[in-house]
């Protein structure tokens, strides 16, 4: 019984956590400040934004296709940066839990109860 | 068109960009977070139990969550949470580091926010800095203040704030030694938005901190005696 419940309460930790952080990519992403951040103020103002690459690697990658930063190509305005969102979290969520799984030791008990979901 | 990337660069957090650092210090900070990534890998494949798995990603989705959301700060400037403290309070410096290195990895490869070779630094600064600095940082502090939840806020508020300020100053090191920045004007500008972008990081990082702690203490690195019991050795 004891083992059940901690399957259980981590499956509900997982989905009220993954919840807000959907929530705040999703729905808060398209009312973040549009001021320069910290290091992007100080490079305006102190005049070397210029030097940053006008054509880096990142720009290279097939990804750059789908993303341009944070806004989904080829879809309305209003859902483009929501989308970025969505996709990043639950990309950034998967690789760590993966991570996680691959690299922490496995439990026996927690091993059973994921087979008997 | 030129005119919708400048717009789309200030809307968004703008990590250290390439161009910005010279090849030593790329070099120099690339090795600094590979070995740190290396040791993290190894600690957590020694120390952890699979329980660490569900905070691992779920510590990584609000990060990666947060640091969308740029606050605005007094001046015309904006902030948005590192992260690298909320994961070492949360994970513990191993886990902690490998979640926010994957942030990193996960902006910089897919939307193009910080430079691919400056992620070395990028990794470091934002998140290493955090997951180690603030978490001994934190550590400290909450063993002079208490184990209850005011040792929990005071440390954390404190260590997320200096962190944040440590990380900027930094970056201004490291664009001064790339010969970007002269140091002291640079150092100057950095710190001084930084310690107000620290504010919003202290306060982001205790909410979420508390918010755990309340529902989840189990689930917390620091309240797990087997997790960490290589402190204790």
């Amino acid at each position: 019984m004891h083992r059940y419940s901690t399957t259980q309460n981590n499956r509900i930790f997982i989905l009220t956590g993954l919840s807000i952080a959907l929530i705040v990519a999703v729905l808060v992403s398209p009312f973040a400040s549009k001021n320069p951040d910290g290091l992007d103020r100080v490079a305006q103002d102190l005049n070397f934004e210029s030097k940053s690459e006008k054509d880096p690697i990142a720009k290279k990658l097939p990804f750059f296709s789908i993303f341009e930063e944070y806004t989904m190509r080829g879809v309305p305005e209003s859902v483009a940066t929501p989308l970025a969102g969505l996709v990043g979290t639950i990309a950034t969520f998967g690789l760590s839990m993966a991570l996680g799984k691959l690299t922490t030791r496995q439990r026996r008990i927690s091993q059973d109860d994921s087979t008997l979901k | 068109m030129p005119q919708f990337s400048i717009l789309n660069s200030a809307f968004l957090a703008m990590h250290i960009p390439d161009g910005f650092l010279s090849l030593p210090v790329l070099g120099v900070t690339w090795i600094g977070a590979i070995g740190l990534i290396a040791i993290s890998l190894k600690q957590v494949e020694s120390d952890y139990q699979d329980r660490a798995v569900p905070l691992m990603g779920v510590c990584a989705a609000f990060i990666f969550a947060a640091q969308m959301i740029n606050f605005p700060i007094p001046g015309g400037t904006s902030g948005h949470l590192l992260g690298g403290t909320l994961a070492g309070v949360l994970l513990g410096p191993w886990a902690g580091s490998l979640v926010v290195s994957i942030v990193f990895m996960v902006q910089g490869f897919v939307f193009q926010d910080g430079g691919i070779t400056a992620m070395g630094a990028n990794i470091f600064n934002m998140g290493l800095i955090g997951t180690f600095g603030g978490y001994y940082l934190f550590r400290t502090v909450r063993n002079l203040v208490g184990q209850g939840l005011r040792g929990i806020v005071v440390g954390t508020a404190i260590a997320s704030l200096f962190s944040v300020v440590t990380a900027s100053a930094i970056a201004a090191i490291q664009l001064a030694i790339s010969g970007t920045v002269p140091l002291l004007i640079g150092m100057t500008a950095m710190v001084g938005w930084h310690v107000m972008i620290g504010v919003g990081e202290a306060l982001v990082t205790v909410a979420t901190v508390t918010f755990i702690w309340r529902s989840r203490p189990d689930l917390l690195y620091t309240s797990s005696k087997k997790m960490n019991s290589e402190l204790l050795r």
